[in-house]
């Protein structure tokens, strides 16, 4: 199977696991700014996805998206680092227009699955998890009070703080992903390269601040 | 005239493959500035000569830039600090008074060290064997204009070709990944109409042999663009990638 047996073929699993893994990103961050405007319009969000059949399986893909990127992820570190060899340069230099985020992405994903478990503690365990056990006074407000839950996590200005630097890491990561996902499915060439750097940059950027938005205001929210 | 100057080189020895390699450290004197690279390497191995020490061993031929055996990781960058240009266009007067230069060899499982700074580099032989030609018979040589190519279309194919297979992208990525020579010269054919019929199944046969030689996986850095002394541009990468792809989903 091509898909993973050469080099190309692993990297356009990560590609299109990725870009998949953006489009997520892009309505989660959607979902969270109705919160923004309005307390009732985003429990009737929670109520709708909860542990409906459909939330459930977009759920089991999402996960096997997450999973098949980072076994990939890991996969393909290990065969990288074999390939440099068993001695390391002495002295190594990063040339100018070489991104930090592109030779760190191992790292900055790392961050991201941490923040991930996090994220899984404060709201997914509390809201979809438990409506599926049949228990959903479990967190102690109701499973679907998704706006409740975003204000009791950002009451605790630790949480907070973890939030922006995983939302941070996301950005490095995301910047360097995007466009490399393009150029690993081959739509790329020495004008589309700028382009695509260019989307990359305001895409992730808007995905960051959308998501940083709502903890900012909740933050801001709970010290008024 | 550039002026004479004094420094501290760090040089990579090391005997066979399998030896342990370390760094020799040598007090350099007055080498002027018009000195290449090379030649300061060379009036150091006729002083260890002369002591009766064994000589640095490095590779180089033509000392102009074309033909690619020259190599060296100098202070962090594969033929050292100046862009565009092969460790032989390098000159003393690039360095500092007092500087201390670090050489050493392409670090990478598919070149493994031959002895001090000289690596093996066969593996892009093989590579060009699985696919880098034309195998159809393309007889006499036609007039010029018999078949019509696109000045743009053939300015690529010169870019792609202007790949010397040095080497040093593979000793720039931190992935040890070779796709930016393969990718070049997958291009200089699939771009031409040569090429063309065999295009699918030469970035085939050549992704797969670069893989079987054990180099890394293309994660776009664009370390290798950088350092790359002809400048070679990723976007080749982009269209091996394209190829490679097409060529599966047809399968």
């Amino acid at each position: 199977m091509w898909l993973s047996n050469s080099s190309i073929g692993r990297k356009v699993v990560m590609s299109v696991t990725g870009i998949a893994l953006v489009l997520f990103l892009t309505f989660h961050m959607a979902m969270n700014c109705v919160a923004l405007f309005s307390g009732e319009a985003y429990n009737m969000v929670c109520e709708f996805l909860g542990a409906n059949w459909y939330a459930l399986v977009a759920t089991l893909a999402l996960a096997a998206l997450f999973v098949i990127h980072i076994i990939y992820a890991f996969w393909l570190t290990m065969q990288n680092r074999a390939a440099r060899g068993s001695e390391r340069y002495a002295v190594n230099a990063r040339p100018k227009n070489v991104e930090w985020a592109s030779q760190n992405m191992l790292v900055l994903g790392i961050i991201v699955i941490l923040g991930l478990a996090l994220h899984f503690a404060n709201f997914w365990y509390k809201m979809q998890f438990a409506e599926i056990i049949g228990n959903p006074m479990m967190g102690g407000l109701h499973a679907a009070d998704g706006y409740g839950y975003i204000m009791q996590t950002f009451s605790n200005p630790v949480l907070f703080v973890l939030y922006i630097v995983w939302l941070a890491a996301l950005w490095f990561h995301l910047t360097h992903g995007f466009w490399s996902a393009m150029q690993t499915l081959g739509w790329n060439n020495t004008i589309w390269i700028n382009r695509w750097k260019c989307v990359s940059n305001v895409y992730s950027t808007i995905i960051v601040l959308g998501f940083a938005l709502v903890a900012v205001v909740f933050f801001v929210k709970n010290l008024c | 005239m550039d002026k004479n100057i004094s420094f501290t080189l760090k040089v990579w020895r090391q005997n066979g493959p399998k030896e342990k390699g370390h760094f020799d450290t040598f007090q350099m004197k007055d080498i002027p500035g018009d000195t290449s690279f090379l030649e300061m390497l060379d009036i150091l191995n006729e002083q260890l000569i002369e002591e009766g020490k064994e000589p640095i061993v490095f590779d180089h031929d033509c000392r102009e830039g074309i033909c690619g055996m020259c190599s060296l990781y100098i202070n962090g960058h594969p033929h050292g600090p100046a862009t565009g240009a092969t460790t032989c266009q390098i000159y003393m007067r690039r360095f500092k008074d007092g500087d201390v230069i670090t050489v050493e060899p392409w670090r990478s499982a598919g070149f493994p060290v031959i002895k001090d700074l000289m690596v093996d580099r066969s593996a892009y032989d093989k590579i060009m064997q699985a696919g880098g030609f034309i195998s159809i018979r393309t007889g006499a040589p036609q007039d010029a204009n018999a078949i019509l190519i696109p000045k743009p279309v053939a300015d690529e194919a010169m870019d792609a070709a202007s790949c010397i297979g040095c080497g040093a992208c593979v000793a720039a990525c931190k992935n040890g990944s070779a796709m930016l020579f393969v990718s070049a010269k997958v291009s200089q054919l699939n771009l031409l109409p040569q090429g063309k019929p065999e295009a699918l199944r030469r970035a085939k046969a050549m992704l797969s042999k670069m893989d079987e030689l054990g180099f890394g996986n293309c994660t776009n850095t664009r370390a290798c663009e950088a350092e790359c002394p002809k400048c070679v541009s990723i976007s080749n990468i982009a269209r091996l990638n394209r190829d490679f792809i097409k060529a599966k989903l047809k399968d």
